[in-house]
């Protein structure tokens, strides 16, 4: 095993004789001509359009009627229980009778998978792509609690949660967290190129833009 | 890359079978028009493409003339986030490695997410001598592997296969492997996909291994990037207690800013999506969330040599996005199994050739699978020259002795030249002046021949091909 990494360096070093590479690596200037974004205008709007045209269904809220958004959510797909991870705002959570909410801090694989929806935050929104980023941290939990049950809710605080493009998520976000980007349920073409929402993630993903007090 | 199987017909033998099969051609016309369309849409979206682009090649090469660097650096970064490294300089050491990791848990059944890196070292096949089932997951994958067929394309491995024939193939094959198919499914990709998901649901829940390829890793952070649509990958990352991800020492960007540039180029050139529906980003192990243990295996296998040729070089840019294959004309027409590799289209031309060498003939006749027409470079999004690899490797060909290279690489171009529409797509294409398109070095005597059967030949500089004839006559080739 020590050997091939010998091995193989030894021969990257080899290919690279007959090449000028007397800068050290990071001083190699790219150029990066490419925009910082696309639009800086209107971004809520755009990451509602985008959210939709990839077949999230999008709802506006604010924390007040949050509540009974997510009950309705839940009430259409006749989901009656709801996993929450650890650090999401209780005021979020519906109190509808015949509703259990779970806290998902320890339960497996299998036991999530007879969960009928779960219920988070994230990270950042980015309006360009119609994406919502979850990195682990409060209110959105292991990577797990998103993945297994069929439903999806997030909700996004707007306008902070949202940047415009894929170079301002990026800044955002810690690599050191592992990260989930979505954009829109799971899907596949893989069938005659005809789209099919919904292999092995969420087939059904509510995004809820939480607009501030007072309106935005 | 792992041998070229015994009896592997050369290209123009296996395009024959291909354009002889209406069903397979029919269906790739289909899907590649289709993409091919969604693409050229979800690009003009963006009108920076060509900086982005400009980017994406600049920062590939950067990394390439600096690529010990950067992976002592990934090394260095994966090892303090809790991750194991380990350097595979060929297929057989990856297998070796890969099998020794999943028999120290003691498991006999791995989760795959589809990654051309171990199709190309043909793990599947090396865990299966030593006891161990590998599932895979994607249901492109999955149809493919029930039907113990082979993947004709990077992004969609089982274009050639219609609803039909994949109800068939789940409804016959899918109790061996595991939770049969339901009672009276029918060929509607939803009920297809519904029984996939079952079936697979199952081995996701009971998995303790994952085995993945990634589409990118970070040096700078170890942190390493996976890119899907299924959520499939996610499963395999998150759910098993053991993750290995086996990935080619080429797959290596400086810095996580980087990222903002290939996260760009690479769903609205594979997918024509604005953003695929799921990427998943890890750095070593994260406590309490997804596998306890993760080993990276770095891949060598050919790519060093890859590097050491300054044309061919470029190669290494690739991410993998199979724009190429989808304007091919020749792909189109021949199919991905013509190629005989897990790398089909203009990217295998150049790719396979490169990493097993030209001894044999099917990777001889790969770089006359061309009409060198350059629709693969003016969409590809690190800006491979496809071209400018394929007539160089065409002089590699050429330098090499023996009939039955000389006849596969001349019957291939033959093959590739014939088709009228092919030529006028040639001829259009190098009118539009978007590079320098003639195939002005073509190494080959005769290669205007079948064209003549019903047009006239067009202008090629007759001075190339005299001074190649020349050089070919005092190297003593053949014929
Ligand atoms: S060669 Fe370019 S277009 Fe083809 S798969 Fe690679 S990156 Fe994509």
């Amino acid at each position: 095993m020590t050997d091939s990494r010998a091995r193989i360096l030894g021969r990257i070093r080899t290919a690279l004789a007959g090449t000028e590479r007397t800068t050290p690596a990071p001083a190699e200037p790219i150029a990066r001509d490419y925009r910082d974004s696309h639009t800086d205008t209107g971004l809520v709007e755009l990451l509602a359009h985008n959210l939709a045209d990839y077949r999230a269904r999008v709802h506006h809220a604010t924390e007040t009627d949050l509540p009974d958004l997510i009950a309705r959510l839940l009430g259409s797909r006749g989901a009656h229980t709801l996993v929450v991870p650890p650090g999401l705002p209780d005021g979020w959570l519906p109190t509808a009778a015949g509703l259990r909410a779970v806290r998902g801090t320890d339960l497996s694989a299998a036991e999530l998978d007879a969960m009928s929806s779960v219920l988070t935050g994230c990270a950042v929104a980015v309006a360009e792509t119609g994406t919502i980023v979850l990195d682990g941290g409060p209110g959105q939990g292991r990577r797990m609690l998103t993945l297994v049950p069929d439903h999806h809710i997030c909700v996004v605080r707007t306008p902070d949660q949202v940047v415009a493009s894929v170079p301002q998520a990026l800044r955002r976000l810690d690599p050191r967290r592992p990260q989930t980007w979505i954009s829109g349920p799971s899907a596949t073409s893989d069938i005659e190129l005809d789209r099919v929402e919904g292999v092995h993630g969420p087939r059904a993903l509510d995004v809820v833009l939480l607009v501030p007090p007072g309106g935005a | 890359m792992s041998a070229v199987p015994l009896g592997m017909p050369s290209f123009p033998d296996a395009a024959r079978e291909a354009t002889r099969n209406p069903t397979l051609r029919r269906n790739l016309r289909h899907a590649t028009h289709t993409i091919r369309d969604r693409r050229a849409a979800a690009v003009a979206e963006l009108d920076d493409w060509a900086e982005l682009r400009a980017a994406g090649a600049a920062i590939k090469d950067r990394t390439l003339r600096h690529l010990d660097t950067y992976l002592e650096q990934a090394e260095a970064a994966v090892v303090a986030a809790g991750g194991h490294v380990h350097w595979a300089a060929d297929a057989a050491e990856a297998n070796r490695i890969v099998t020794d990791l999943v028999r120290a848990t003691g498991e006999t059944e791995v989760v795959k997410v589809k990654s051309m890196a171990t199709q190309e070292i043909g793990l599947n096949e090396a865990l299966a001598e030593a006891g161990i089932t590998a599932y895979e997951t994607d249901l492109a994958e999955l149809i493919v592997q029930l039907g113990d067929d082979r993947p004709s394309h990077i992004l969609v491995p089982a274009i050639h296969r219609n609803r039909t024939e994949i109800r068939d193939i789940f409804r016959d094959a899918m109790g061996e492997w595991g939770i049969p198919a339901p009672d009276g499914m029918s060929d509607d990709p939803r009920e297809l996909a519904e029984a996939a998901r079952l079936h697979l649901r199952e081995k996701f829940l009971r998995a303790k291994v994952g085995v993945s390829g990634a589409n990118f890793l970070v040096a700078e952070t170890g942190t390493l990037v996976v890119v899907e649509s299924e959520g499939n990958g996610r499963m395999c990352l998150t759910l098993p207690e053991t993750l290995i991800s086996v990935v080619g020492i080429e797959k290596v960007v400086p810095t996580w800013r980087d990222l903002e540039v290939f996260l760009q180029l690479l769903p609205r050139s594979s997918t024509a999506e604005r953003m695929n529906p799921y990427t998943s980003t890890w750095t070593g192990v994260t406590d309490g969330d997804g596998p306890r243990a993760f080993h990276l295996v770095l891949l060598d296998n050919g790519r060093t040599s890859i590097l050491a040729d300054e044309v061919g070089r470029q190669t290494l840019r690739c991410i993998r996005c199979s724009a190429c294959l989808n304007v091919c004309p020749v792909y189109e027409r021949a199919g991905g199994h013509a190629y005989g590799s897990v790398y089909p289209g203009p990217i295998g031309a150049i790719l396979t050739p490169q990493l097993r060498g030209t001894g044999s003939a099917v990777d001889a006749s790969l770089p006359y699978a061309s009409t060198l027409c350059g629709a693969c470079y003016d969409v590809c999004p690190v800006a491979i020259d496809i071209p400018e690899v394929l007539v160089h490797l065409r002089e590699k060909v050429t330098a090499q002795r023996g009939h039955v290279i000389e006849r596969s690489a001349l019957r291939a171009a033959a093959w590739a030249m014939r088709d009228p529409k092919r030529y006028t797509a040639l001829q259009r294409a190098a009118a539009a002046g978007t590079r320098a398109l003639h195939p002005r070095r073509l190494p080959l005597p005769g290669w205007g021949k079948a064209w003549t059967d019903t047009r006239d030949l067009p202008a090629v500089p007759k001075e190339s091909f005299r001074t190649w004839w020349q050089r070919r006559d005092t190297s003593g080739g053949t014929k």
